[in-house]
């Protein structure tokens, strides 16, 4: 089991070091230079050559991109251009955020897509089935930003149960901000529920062929031990799987559903970065996300080889 | 249809299991299926009923059946199924469930698929006690590691604790039996049970069964579809087919007086231990099973039958009793009855031509191949390189023009990687390979054409070894195209290559799928006999197949050995079938030969103690065969730890000493082409072994002394 963290751990600082050298590189060359983007179009070209020798604009690539990794590790990410302020703390503060989110996310769409996939899957074929299949399929289909726009509608001016706006303060508490969690959540979760239930679908359909689930009725246990016991530790494999592939597609979601919903997390965070042509803050918030990504994944493997001894005797 | 049932379910006074007419259909897009019709059977507490029969017979769907598994198309359109008195299909489906696991259990063929990967052998075992026995969970723990104990499973305690995948096939399936034992139950199913095993763990669980039963006193289902099996293990015996049993009887009834003409056509096809095909030719049933939505009217068998007469074809014929307990439904049963060897006796000496010793062919010198462990194992990052699997250690043999040599071994003594090795699919690390006296490369792609050309492979899947999108007669002449001869040639060779594998010229255009199995592997053959080789390498090319198919099968790949004069690297753990086809025989173990020589001699004392124990596992079907009972303990051991000294010392039951374990032993030479790899000298093998398989003075048929 060592052994396999230790590879993880091995194949996710591979991963973390190519996608810094292409986010890197991207913001490099990106059309606009950055002592021209802080001088604004009508500085000198004197300023702008001795902002770039300020800034070590005029060193070589790799020097740059060392000099930057090694700070970011270090914690040391630099101002932003825009608004002055240190990126650290206010990344920080907006990745507590979207972590918030995240948590809601998945408390909707994880047990909720399992829960219908198992059901699907057990009413194979039948209405159930085909109802679950279909519908979850036009979620799928179904972009944050459109579900986003049935949602507010629907749940707060017809209904008025939960807020059209999630604009709270970025330092509120986990109860504050959460009836302000809910909607935005239900729209990024609506996507990645088609998903889970149809692998979780799969996965039991696969489990519930199996001989020994066979065996297993056939020891005469009554069915819900037979789905508790046997089926389900073996059919969620893929499930899990396919929850921290997901992640990428969660996080490009919640990224769109902050905007909509005016949430003040990572994703608000990069798009206002973006619209600034802000890169020491597009880099951080980039290598955040994927550093999220990489431990979504690393959370997955474990999970895994806990669920699967043939993995964790090794 | 009642009536011709009523003597024969007197048979079996108190019976456990007691069906009758049992009828089976299955809903198809053509309309219901009969796959079981009116099948009836008795088995008594303590009794083995061996219900044995080709695959698509219904012998599975039987016993789906008994229990009320079926398919979700399935459905019991007539009959009764009691067990001790209780008529199980009366139930409700909750009450059925009460009856799963504590009076009927079951045992399937795979047992590694039958327990659940995630949950450990202990825990399987205990989860049955406490369901049924009401045990709680302490005392259900403890009746797991006992039931592993009487399973005569090495170290219970730490098996309890272990994953299935930890375990090897022979070990998982006294677990799947533990299971089914633990709440002694009243009827017992085994559906091929030992199938999927090797020949020697199959040995060992048939004995582990037999003793077993002496403490349960249960009635056995035993369904399988090896003759040899039954014969070892059964009390009476159903020979069914196509849904219906043709045959019943007390096992020596059956499989000495053999009243149905199916009966002894199964039995015809089997190549018997003693037989050698330049004696015997092995007897084919023509054609196939019929579909089941296509039942011939009158005796379902009668399109095979060689003794069909016109009656036959009219009246369904219903079974009679023939003596005591034995009945068949044959009509024409008495004239079976009066002669023992019809059917049997075209058996007739082949004319095959026992050539002069041709040229060596191919010579093997001291080959091996290694597979580097790859990543896994926390260690092997460091030690990359030192964690081999010596799949081939130092195998050296030669096969002559015209001769088949034979490789038998239990799975993973590296028979397959050799011929792959041979073939140059895989690059043997190290050793020499000489085709006709010429030195080969070891990568295929490396060598000449015409080197290609002369060593060919058969395989044992034909499903995988054809390609789906081309017709078979492409499949044929491809080598042909290869080899670059002009379109009509091509034409004109591909009508004789279906021609000599007795395959019509109307199939060229078929896609694989079109065919039987039988029919598949015959294409293979052709698509091999079309590079005119000298030597074809044949991998396990008829265990995926009928016993009546596997006979054709054999005839024909003895027919053409004959005609092309080639020569065959036979693989397979199929002792009797690698007797009958082999002139040589070489036995591995463990990546090693430990005996070589002519067939005969493999097959009489001195024996390499590793040959006497497969011997004594073989089972024959033949009740009259007397067999020594040499048993191994434990399963092959991993080739990455190979034991130090003699590879077989710690499972070799005639052990002397330290020196197995410390030397590695020598080569003795019984006779000329006759060499034994072990420490005991002849002589004294020769005072502690006698003829592991001795036919019973009373049979009619002689065991042929060499």
């Amino acid at each position: 089991m060592l052994a396999y963290i230790l590879r993880r751990f091995g194949s996710i600082f591979v991963i973390m070091f190519l996608a810094s050298i292409i986010i890197f590189a991207i913001t490099q060359f990106l059309p606009g230079d950055v002592a021209q983007l802080v001088l604004g179009q009508f500085a000198t070209e004197e300023a702008i050559a001795n902002l770039r020798e300020e800034y070590g604009l005029n060193r070589p690539f790799y020097v740059q991109y060392l000099d930057w990794a090694l700070n970011f590790i270090k914690g040391d990410w630099g101002d932003s251009l825009v608004n002055r302020m240190p990126i650290f703390p206010m990344v920080m503060s907006r990745l507590r955020n979207s972590a918030m989110l995240a948590l809601v996310v998945l408390m909707i769409y994880v047990p909720l897509g399992i829960f219908l996939g198992v059901l699907a899957a057990l009413k194979r074929d039948k209405l159930p089935d085909q109802m679950i299949t279909t519908v979850s399929m036009v979620f799928v289909a179904l972009p944050v930003f459109v579900s986003s726009l049935l949602l507010i509608p629907l749940f707060s001016h017809y209904l008025g149960w939960l807020p059209a706006n999630s604009s709270i303060h970025p330092d509120s508490s986990f109860g504050e901000a959460l009836p302000f969690l809910i909607l935005p959540a239900i729209a990024v979760a609506l996507n990645s529920i088609g998903y889970v239930a149809r692998m979780t679908r799969a996965g039991t359909i696969d489990v519930l062929r199996t001989d020994y689930v066979r065996a297993a009725y056939l020891k005469g246990l009554p069915r819900r031990q037979v789905l508790f016991r046997h089926v389900l530790r073996n059919a969620l494999l893929p499930t899990v799987t396919i929850v921290a592939m997901d992640a990428g597609m969660m996080i490009g979601g919640m990224l769109v559903a902050e905007v909509v919903f005016g949430y003040p997390g990572l994703g608000r965070l990069l798009l206002y970065a973006m619209q600034n042509q802000d890169l020491p803050l597009i880099q951080a918030c980039s290598m955040v996300a994927v550093t999220m990504l990489c431990l979504a994944n690393l959370v997955a493997d474990l999970l895994y080889g806990f669920l699967n001894p043939r993995i964790r005797v090794k | 249809m009642t009536d011709m049932h009523r003597s024969k379910e007197t048979i079996v006074p108190d019976p456990i299991l007691d069906v009758k007419n049992l009828t089976v259909t299955y809903n198809t897009d053509r309309g219901p299926v009969y796959t079981v019709r009116n099948v009836s059977l008795q088995i008594a507490a303590g009794e083995i009923y061996g219900l044995v029969g080709e695959s698509g017979s219904g012998k599975s769907t039987l016993a789906r059946a008994i229990v009320r598994y079926l398919a979700d198309n399935g459905q019991i359109k007539s009959g009764s199924v009691k067990l001790g008195g209780t008529d199980l299909l009366a139930l409700p489906m909750s009450k059925m469930q009460q009856v799963w696991g504590s009076r009927i259990t079951m045992v399937h063929q795979d047992p590694a698929a039958a327990v659940n990967p995630a949950i450990t052998i202990g825990e399987q075992i205990a989860e049955i006690a406490r369901l049924h026995l009401k045990l709680s969970s302490a005392e259900a723990k403890a009746k797991a590691i006992e039931m592993l104990k009487k399973m005569r499973m090495p170290d219970p305690e730490s098996v309890a604790k272990r994953y299935p995948h930890q375990l090897s096939g022979g070990m998982l399936q006294r677990v799947v039996i533990a299971i089914a034992l633990t709440t002694n139950p009243q009827l017992l199913i085994m559906d091929e049970p030992t199938t999927s095993l090797d020949v020697t763990t199959e040995a060992a669980i048939l004995d582990l069964v037999r003793e077993l039963l002496t403490e349960y006193k249960m009635a056995v289902l035993f369904i399988t579809h090896n003759l040899g099996v039954v014969a070892n293990i059964c009390n009476r015996v159903g020979v069914m087919y196509a849904g219906e049993i043709l045959e019943e009887g007390t096992v020596q009834q059956v499989f000495r007086s053999k009243l149905h003409p199916y009966t002894r056509g199964l039995l015809g096809c089997l190549p018997k231990i003693t037989d050698d095909k330049r004696n015997v030719s092995l007897t084919a049933i023509p054609g196939y099973i019929p579909r089941m939505h296509q039942l011939p009217s009158g005796c379902i068998f009668s399109p095979r039958c060689s003794m069909v007469e016109d009656e036959c074809k009219t009246v369904r014929p219903s079974l009679v009793e023939a003596e005591a307990g034995h009945f068949t439904a044959c009509r024409r049963w008495e004239i079976l009855k009066n002669k023992p060897e019809l059917l049997m006796d075209s058996q007739h000496a082949r004319d095959f031509t026992k050539h002069e010793e041709g040229p060596v062919v191919l010579s093997a010198s001291n080959i091996k191949k290694h597979f580097s462990v790859s990543a896994g194992e926390f260690a092997s990052l460091f030690k990359r390189g030192q964690t081999k699997i010596k799949a081939v250690d130092g195998v050296s043999l030669g096969v002559r023009g015209g001769f088949t040599l034979g490789v038998v071994g239990e799975s993973g003594c590296g028979k397959t990687t050799l011929s792959r090795c041979i073939a140059g699919l895989e690059e043997a690390t190290s050793g020499e390979i000489e085709l006709e006296g010429e030195l080969i490369p070891y990568s295929v792609a490396k060598r000449t054409p015409a080197q290609r050309k002369s060593i060919q492979m058969v395989f044992q899947n034909p499903d995988a070894s054809l390609n789906p999108h081309y017709t078979i007669g492409e499949s044929v002449s491809r080598p042909l195209v290869l080899m670059g001869l002009p379109k009509k040639e091509i034409q004109e060779r591909v009508r004789q290559l279906f021609n000599a594998v007795n395959l019509p010229e109307d199939y060229i255009n078929r896609l694989p799928h079109e065919l039987s199995g039988g029919e598949k592997q015959r294409i293979a053959i052709a698509r091999a006999l079309a590079a005119e080789p000298t030597l074809i390498l044949c991998d396990e090319p008829l265990s995926s197949l009928d016993v009546s198919v596997q006979a054709a099968l054999i005839n024909l790949l003895i027919k053409l050995q004959d005609s092309h004069k080639i020569s065959y690297l036979f693989i397979s753990h199929d002792l009797a079938a690698v007797r009958y086809i082999s002139d040589w025989i070489a036995v591995m173990y463990l990546g090693r030969i430990c005996e070589i020589g002519s067939a005969e001699d493999v097959f009489m004392p001195p024996y390499h103690p590793y040959t006497e124990a497969l011997l004594s596992a073989i089972p024959i079907p033949d009740p009259d065969v007397r067999q020594e009972r040499i048993r191994l303990e434990g399963s092959v051991p991993s080739a990455i730890n190979l034991p130090s000294g003699c590879r077989f010392h710690n499972r070799c039951p005639r052990k002397i000493g330290r020196i197995c374990e410390e030397q590695e032993p020598p080569w003795q030479n019984v006779s000329e082409h006759h060499r034994i790899c072990c420490h005991i000298t002849l002589d004294e093998l020769r005072n502690l072994q006698s003829e592991v398989i001795v036919r019973q003075a009373d049979s009619p048929r002689e065991v042929r002394q060499c």
